[in-house]
């Protein structure tokens, strides 16, 4: 990231000021050219290994570990895809993989769409706080509505409550210069205790429905604004069809990204803020625009979470949640691509289900495999972050190469 | 009167009456206001808060008009502020009061302080050399954990806080090796720290403890004994049962700014932070400083993890720091990148903590809602409203040798 973390103050020393404006959209981008679709398999491999690694030290069996948490995932489904019934425990787990795929793919999106403006969003967790309180009020809120128009409602006011927490960050990136990793840092916390706030005793949205008054969670979302499921059914967390939203919004990026002006004009501000500014794009516009757009991914994830399986939140569910988070190392890895997002959200989807609730196994407990996950993020991040380390193999390979048919050449000459 | 003597007479007068010094004294008049109405002054009229307050704000006005337009609309609001909560103060009950603003009060603001302070003075130290250090939340975590362990598993407090050290050193190396040798971007590497923590210490906590049971009795960081046990005065309930990490951390930010500000080693890190190329070009060796200060960096925010754990707690759950190591980078961000900056921040940050545990005797809600004010106080920060904040030049850039 090319930018101080903060307005910058004074004259930049010249050098700096000449250096190239070397924003993670575009190093991604040469990146991709560089290594394609090798190096995200490539850092997933390498990931995987690591964290297979440790498994070994603590003194589990990781090869049984990871079949293990396979079929948690409910992967094995794949095998014989025409049982669907839930009763069926791979199938079941399967459609908890997808209903984490969900929420997954969005809050991929809202980090990959400011990627592609230059912009880094670690603000997807509170953009989807902020969506799920919003659409749980709307839920709850509007009881006589008429199904369809509640459950858009819902979506339409989670989507926009994301796009203005993301907005402020864009606003003061925009106006005043504030880097926009320590403004949504800051809204992530601020989000976490409104949460924490409005669901905790005597917050505005605690009302537990048939418990004792004094649980800190809300009351459940009214049945006119729960999103149909089309797998499953509803008393078993079935799979919503808030599946196919998340699908189309994969959609919606690549159109908005490659087929219309403003995408054109975020991508553009992505690869050289100077440049377009010169070519008459209005930048701190697109920043405003990149991270409501951004955050709308973010808290529509929120509401269809809330909407489609959740129906209550409580502020312990607020403090635990760190999904919106992965949306980082889903975006990295998903290279910022709609289709890379999309098998990205699949497979920490399938890590994410795999290895908690899924998991059903003597080798490692889902306690200790849970943990796993964060481990297998913070690898898959670090090393796509440092994309040089791949980059710098791939290099010396071609030089070895390279320096091979020269000296045949050599050879053949002589 | 000598000729010496008279010019400090006229610059005193001048650095005086100066705007912004005008405004600064408003500001501090209007903190003043508000704690006429507290323990252990406890004004029950508000009548002396009042007459302060409105001092406070005239002085905002008068520096406003003079062209300080930020520290004297500071001082408006502190004024503002003061006078509100002066009023709230005299509505509620005595009891009620002294429940919430006892002595013990600065000291608990010490105890949450103290890790704040590590890790922001930490973090100044690797951002100052280059280095945007987003991990120091990771950091903090891995030595909460590991210097619980090493204390139980050793026996002692002492292998148990260098253990932590070690483990924030090792995770910060980490940060360096990918930040300045791959140049990788920082802010995604601190991020991806930050996961690697969680996973890890989680990973551990549960196969080392089972997820819960942290034995009991594990040696504990030894508490400063200044006063008798038995007295109850003022200073001894502030200051005189303190825990040995809260003196260290006290001493580290003198000690910080002197060797930040005022020796050669620290002119070296700031040369790398602001001009790397220059400071190559003189002959530093810029990977060098800038693995030195990041592995010190986590050295530190492990220090602030240890206490928490193995100082305060002494005991340790999952994800025990909760967002401290943010709070520290606020902290850091919003004293300018400057020890006593910072310290300044995570004192104000750590009142603001404390408060926050007693509030529940008003309300449950504003207790929550206080929680969020380190974060709201920094976004404002950094919008540039309460001054500008300058980061180092070359923060964030990875360096390339020619």
């Amino acid at each position: 990231m090319s930018e101080p973390l903060a307005p910058q103050g004074g004259t930049e020393p010249e050098e700096i000021a000449k250096a190239p404006p070397a924003t993670v959209a575009s190093r991604l981008d040469f990146a991709q050219r560089a290594g394609g679709v090798i190096t995200p398999i490539i850092t997933g491999i390498i990931a995987f290994l690591i964290g297979g690694l440790i498994i070994l030290a603590t003194g589990h069996n990781p090869i049984q570990a990871y079949w293990d948490i396979l079929n948690g995932a409910g992967l094995n489904w794949l095998a014989h895809p025409w049982k669907t019934d839930i009763a069926n425990t791979a199938a079941y787990n399967f459609s908890q993989t997808l209903l984490q795929t969900t929420t997954l793919i969005l809050v991929g999106l809202a980090v990959a769409f400011a990627f592609r403006c230059g912009l880094f969003n670690i603000g997807g967790n509170g953009q989807y706080l902020v969506g799920l309180i919003c659409a749980n009020w709307i839920g709850v809120s509007f009881v006589n509505m008429a199904r369809p128009a509640h459950i858009l409602l819902g979506i339409a006011v989670a989507a926009a409550a994301g796009a203005v927490w993301a907005g402020i960050a864009g606003f003061l990136k925009a106006t005043v210069g504030a880097h926009e990793v320590i403004t949504t840092i800051m809204l992530n916390w601020i989000a976490y205790w409104l949460g924490s706030y409005v669901f905790q005793q005597g917050g505005p949205l605690q009302a537990p429905a048939n418990k004792p008054l004094d649980i800190p969670i809300s009351a459940d979302v009214a049945k006119s604004a729960w999103l149909p499921d089309f797998w499953g059914i509803p008393e078993l967390q079935g799979l919503h069809i808030g599946f196919f939203i998340a699908i189309g919004m994969l959609v919606v990026f690549w159109l908005l990204l490659s087929r219309t002006t403003l995408g054109f004009e975020v991508r553009a501000v992505g690869y050289n803020p100077d440049a377009a500014a010169y070519g008459g794009i209005k930048v701190r516009q697109n920043y405003i625009r990149a991270m409501a757009i951004s955050g709308g991914f973010a808290g529509l994830a929120g509401g269809l979470d809330m909407l489609g399986y959740l129906h209550h939140f409580g502020t312990i569910d607020v403090q635990a949640a760190t999904i919106g988070f992965l949306g980082i190392a889903v975006a990295l890895l998903g290279r910022n691509t709609a289709v890379g997002v999309g098998l990205a959200a699949l497979l920490f989807g399938a890590l994410v289900y795999g290895t908690t609730h899924g998991l059903q196994s003597g080798t490692i407990d889902p306690s200790l495999a849970g943990h796993l996950t964060e481990i297998v993020q913070g690898l898959v991040v670090l090393f796509i972050g440092a994309d040089v380390l791949i980059l710098a193999v791939w290099n010396a390979r071609r030089r070895l190469r390279r320096r091979e048919r020269v000296t045949e050449a050599a050879e053949a000459t002589s | 009167m000598s000729t010496y003597a008279g010019g400090v007479d006229r610059v005193l007068r001048s650095r005086l009456l100066e705007p912004a010094s005008v405004g600064s004294f408003g500001i501090l008049l209007g903190v003043i206001a508000f704690l006429l109405a507290i323990p252990p002054i406890t004004s029950r009229s508000l009548t002396w808060s009042l007459l302060v307050g409105i001092l406070a704000i005239l002085f905002g006005v008068i520096s406003v008009t003079r062209g300080a337009g930020r520290v004297g609309w500071g001082a408006v609001a502190a004024g503002v502020l003061g006078i509100a909560l002066a009023e709230l103060a005299t509505r509620s009950s005595v009891g009620n009061l002294d429940q919430v603003f006892t002595a013990s009060l600065i000291a608990s603001m010490l105890v949450f302080a103290t890790p704040l302070t590590f890790a922001a003075i930490g973090g100044m130290f690797s951002e100052r050399s280059g280095v945007v250090n987003i991990g120091l939340e990771g950091m903090m975590l891995m030595g909460a954990f590991w210097g619980i362990w090493g204390a139980d598993k050793t026996g002692s407090w002492i292998t148990g806080v260098l253990i932590a050290m070690l483990s924030g050193g090792l995770l910060a190396l980490v940060h360096a090796f990918f930040a300045i040798h791959l140049r990788a971007d920082q802010i995604v590497g601190g991020v991806a720290v930050n996961f690697l923590a969680l996973g890890i210490t989680g990973y551990f906590f549960v196969q080392l403890y089972h997820g819960e049971n942290v034995p009991t009795g594990i040696s504990q960081i030894p508490d400063v004994n200044l006063a008798k046990s038995g007295s109850h005065s003022f200073w001894a309930d502030s200051f005189g049962h303190l825990n040995l990490l809260i003196w260290v951390a006290i001493a580290l930010v003198p000690l910080s700014y002197v060797v930040m500000f005022k020796t050669p080693v620290g002119l070296r890190i700031r040369a790398c932070g602001e001009h790397p190329r220059a400071a190559d070009t003189v002959g530093i060796n810029v990977y060098l400083v800038r693995y030195a200060s990041v592995v010190l960096s986590g050295i530190l925010a492990a220090m602030g993890g240890a206490f928490l754990t193995v100082g305060y707690l002494n005991t340790y759950n999952e994800n025990v720091t909760a967002g401290r190591g943010f709070i520290a980078l606020a902290a850091l961000i919003f004293g300018n990148w400057r020890p006593f900056g910072a310290f300044s921040a995570a004192l104000l940050f750590g009142f603001s903590t404390a408060l926050a545990f007693r509030l529940p005797v008003y309300s449950e809600s504003a207790a929550t809602l206080f929680q969020a004010l380190p974060y709201v106080l920094t976004l404002i920060a950094v919008a540039g409203v309460i001054g500008r904040t300058v980061p180092p030049a070359a923060v964030g850039r990875p360096y390339k040798k020619q």
